[in-house]
């Protein structure tokens, strides 16, 4: 037992690091911090120096682009990612989409997909959650009926992450209206510019247009972008949320944000000091630095077990990372926004012009606290909430 | 970075573990050890010692196993799962770390193989009663007379203190109440004039003693290490019961929550197993979160105890917070989902809550170990300037 990395990992780390620190720009290293949102061509930007240097899929087969890594390499690549502010690489292209078209997909979708996917040419969205279908995913309505070459899918998806950036979306789309609940799903994959296909926003408490309603009005469908067979779409649906999700816990992301809340603590007045000279609140940050600690040991076990050999798959480990994870980084956009104190009411329209004359200028980050404390309410309900988390740790780990 | 343990520490939990489910196994034969003298099992102690365990952390040029922290590590948390009322903790973790951090080679020589072949008990009084955790508020005075010293004081809940034959004892040689410097370790016989042991059964079960120090006379060869330096092997002696500490944490709360478990499949209402109930299932797997939270910590614990003294409090804090937190949400919920059998004196379920929130009451509470940590820089590692 040792908590201490070989050398050859610590020289990968620091490689990690250093090419994350240079070449990555810092103003949108800076931004992610801040908690600000980054613009759509900024994503593409980062994935595709990631995906330059082989970074950016790094868990796919190797024919594909993935990276012969150990499952320490794979910890400590998020990691530095993470804790160095670094967007990571869309997770509809590369922890979703691009897995199951490596998996189940065909020889021609491979190649036309899988490269694209992982440079961003293509934006992914996820067509699952429909307004009837949330956590209870099988219970899905939109159809697809074949006629000839081709489908025609009807019906409606929500909360479509940046489906306004989507060039394509895949989709799980009902086959076999008879078949029981489970059976009878298909994996489609559905060109976002296709007539018929509507995006409407969905402004959430934040203020903020992240997430969308689809809406398919007889959409037309190629027989070629279904992925396996028909009606098995729900195993890939699984494999799909079952795949080790990399950086679950987002451990190296709440580090940086922690250290950002100490910071400002530190400079932010209050009484004859600061607010880092409450004890109160100092208390608060110290309690979620040791829970984080404990978390990121957590984690390390868990990759220490794959290290060995053990799966991922059908085990408490990726369920728990999720729900201490989640319940952290919310954790840390609350003490934030209580550094704020009464600046927690500024609201700055963060997308208006610029705003260096604004006297309010200097409270963006006060603005932009309480906006994420808002936004991160959803980690704790997205990625199958931590209710959903905790049926499959009690049926799993527990036998109940 | 490697979480597994080696084949000799597998091979060592696997024959603890045997071991203890042997002579623990019945949750009746712990009732009839607390009623034997000094409350715990001679017999116990002897297998013990006849596996070796008394001797684990000692070098083996004076008959002990020379093993480190995570092998101490595995026999706490078996420890721990049975709710061994035997001095391990007291005599082989604190007095053992004091010694082997202090005692010169005529004392580990005297001291050393009797404790290691079971023969011999000690124990450490470093509490006080207006001391709370602080190690170095201490009160009791050692004067210095001809060839060594006179003591006077008090001692307060000193763990096993009527087991021990001999009892490490903190004294101010120097300075005042409160000051760091001028605080001396002296080993002292259990049979000494001018001390009184009143020894009681604590709210877990196990045994505790207020010393009276009243004139003691302890001669300059029974003054262990440097005098007015014992503050810094007191320190280390605490972080080593900390991170043992921990792992018997989480082997009664690993203990604990399987009972629980078990429990739900088991306790029929309303013509279904309890277990079936979603808002049951969710509360225990909030425990079993808080147990691998703690479980971790005790890990870290155990592998931070060689670290350089600073960093080394620093991740004892850390550990002792989370051990303590997941300690206590444990013992009440379990008491809670067992119902009205958890509140009995019959049954184990609230053994463990009791023998948890002592735990939780040694070598700093939760409140004592976050101010700690929260008044100097945290845990973290220093991110990227260039960010904030």
């Amino acid at each position: 037992m040792d908590l201490r990395f070989t050398h050859e990992e610590n020289v990968f780390r620091a490689d990690v690091r250093h090419f994350m620190c240079t070449e990555i720009p810092i103003l949108i290293r800076r931004k992610v911090a801040e908690g600000q949102e980054l613009e759509r061509d900024e994503l593409v930007l980062c994935q595709r120096i990631l995906n330059d240097k082989g970074w950016a899929v790094p868990r796919w087969p190797l024919e594909w682009g993935g990276q012969n890594w150990t499952p320490i390499q794979h910890y400590i690549f998020i990691e530095e990612l993470q804790q160095n502010a670094v967007p990571q690489p869309l997770q509809f292209n590369c922890d979703m989409v691009g897995p199951v078209i490596a998996r189940f997909g065909s020889q021609a979708q491979k190649r036309h997909f899988l490269p694209r996917a992982a440079n961003l040419d293509d934006w992914w969205c996820q067509g699952f959650s429909e307004p009837g279908a949330g956590s209870d995913l099988a219970s899905l309505r939109t159809r697809a009926v074949r006629e000839g070459d081709h489908y025609l899918v009807s019906g409606q998806k929500t909360w479509t992450t940046l489906a306004q950036y989507a060039d394509w979306m895949f989709c799980l789309v009902r086959t076999d209206p008879a078949a029981k609940k489970q059976q009878g799903i298909s994996f489609l994959l559905i060109d976002m510019k296709s007539p018929g296909v509507v995006v409407r926003p969905i402004i959430t408490i934040d203020g903020r247009h992240e997430v969308n309603e689809v809406f398919f009005d007889d959409v037309k469908v190629p027989i070629a972008n279904l992925v396996g067979e028909e009606n098995k779409g729900w195993d890939y649906a699984k494999f799909l949320l079952g795949h080790e999700r990399a950086g679950i816990a987002r451990v190296g992301i709440t580090k940086q944000r922690l250290a950002r809340v100490k910071q400002i603590a530190k400079e932010t007045p209050a009484g004859d000091g600061t607010v880092w000279d409450n004890p109160a609140f100092r208390a608060r940050v110290t309690m979620a630095e040791i829970e984080l600690k404990a978390l990121e040991i957590t984690q390390m076990r868990i990759v220490s077990q794959m290290q060995q050999g053990a799966s991922a798959e059908n085990n408490a480990g990726p369920s728990m990372l999720k729900i201490k994870g989640s319940e952290l980084q919310q954790t840390v956009t609350e003490l934030l926004m209580e550094a704020a104190g009464p600046h927690a009411l500024v609201s700055m329209d963060l997308h208006g012009e610029e705003h260096s004359n604004d006297p309010l200028a200097e409270l963006e980050w006060a603005s932009l606290a309480t906006q994420n404390y808002f936004n991160y309410r959803k980690v704790t309900i997205f990625g199958g909430s931590n209710e959903i988390q905790r049926n499959i740790i009690a049926k799993t780990a527990l036998g109940l | 970075m490697d979480f597994d343990f080696s084949e000799e520490q597998l091979l060592l939990k696997d024959s603890v573990e045997r071991l203890i489910a042997d002579r623990y196994g019945d949750f009746e034969r712990r009732k009839r050890y607390q009623q034997k003298p000094g409350g715990w099992s001679v017999a116990m102690w002897q297998d013990f010692a006849g596996m070796g365990l008394t001797g684990l952390p000692f070098e083996e040029s004076v008959g002990g196993v020379g093993a480190g922290p995570v092998e101490t590590m595995i026999v706490m948390e078996a420890i721990g799962r049975a709710l061994c009322l035997e001095p391990y903790l007291a005599s082989v973790v604190l007095a053992g770390s004091a010694l082997r951090a202090a005692a010169s080679p005529a004392q580990k020589e005297a001291l050393m193989p009797p404790l290691i072949r079971g023969e011999l008990v000690l124990s450490l009084a470093f509490g006080e009663r207006q001391s709370r955790y602080d190690l170095f508020d201490v009160a009791t005075t050692a004067r210095r007379n001809g060839t060594g010293y006179v003591l006077d004081g008090q001692k307060s809940v000193v763990l096993h203190g009527d087991s021990a034959d001999r009892l490490i004892v903190s004294a101010r040689t120097s300075g005042a109440r409160r000051d760091a410097s001028g605080i001396t370790l002296f080993l002292i016989d259990a049979d000494s004039s001018g001390l009184d042991i009143h020894a009681y059964e604590a709210q877990d079960g196990g045994r505790v003693a207020e010393l009276t120090l009243t004139g003691v006379a302890v001669p300059d060869g029974d003054v262990l290490g440097a005098p007015d330096q014992g503050l810094l092997i007191l320190a280390m002696t605490i972080d080593h019961g900390i991170a043992a500490l921990a792992a018997e944490a989480v082997g009664a709360m690993d203990g604990l929550h399987a009972l629980t478990v078990d429990y739900l499949k088991t306790r029929k209402q309303f013509g279904v197993a309890i277990g079936t109930f979603q808002n049951l299932q969710h509360r225990t797997v909030d425990m079993l979160i808080a147990l691998e939270q703690a479980r971790s910590m005790a890990m870290f614990a155990a592998m931070m105890l060689d670290a350089p003294a600073e960093e080394r409090s620093k991740a004892m804090s850390a550990a002792k917070v989370q051990i303590n937190r997941s300690a206590r949400f444990i013992g009440q919920q379990a008491v809670q989902l067992h119902g009205g059998i958890g509140m009995t004196m019959e049954y184990k379920a609230g053994h463990y809550f009791k023998r948890l929130t002592a735990i939780e009451h040694l070598f700093g509470d939760t409140d004592y170990h976050l101010a700690r940590l929260a008044a100097g820089s945290g845990l973290l590692e220093e991110p990227d300037a260039a960010l904030l």
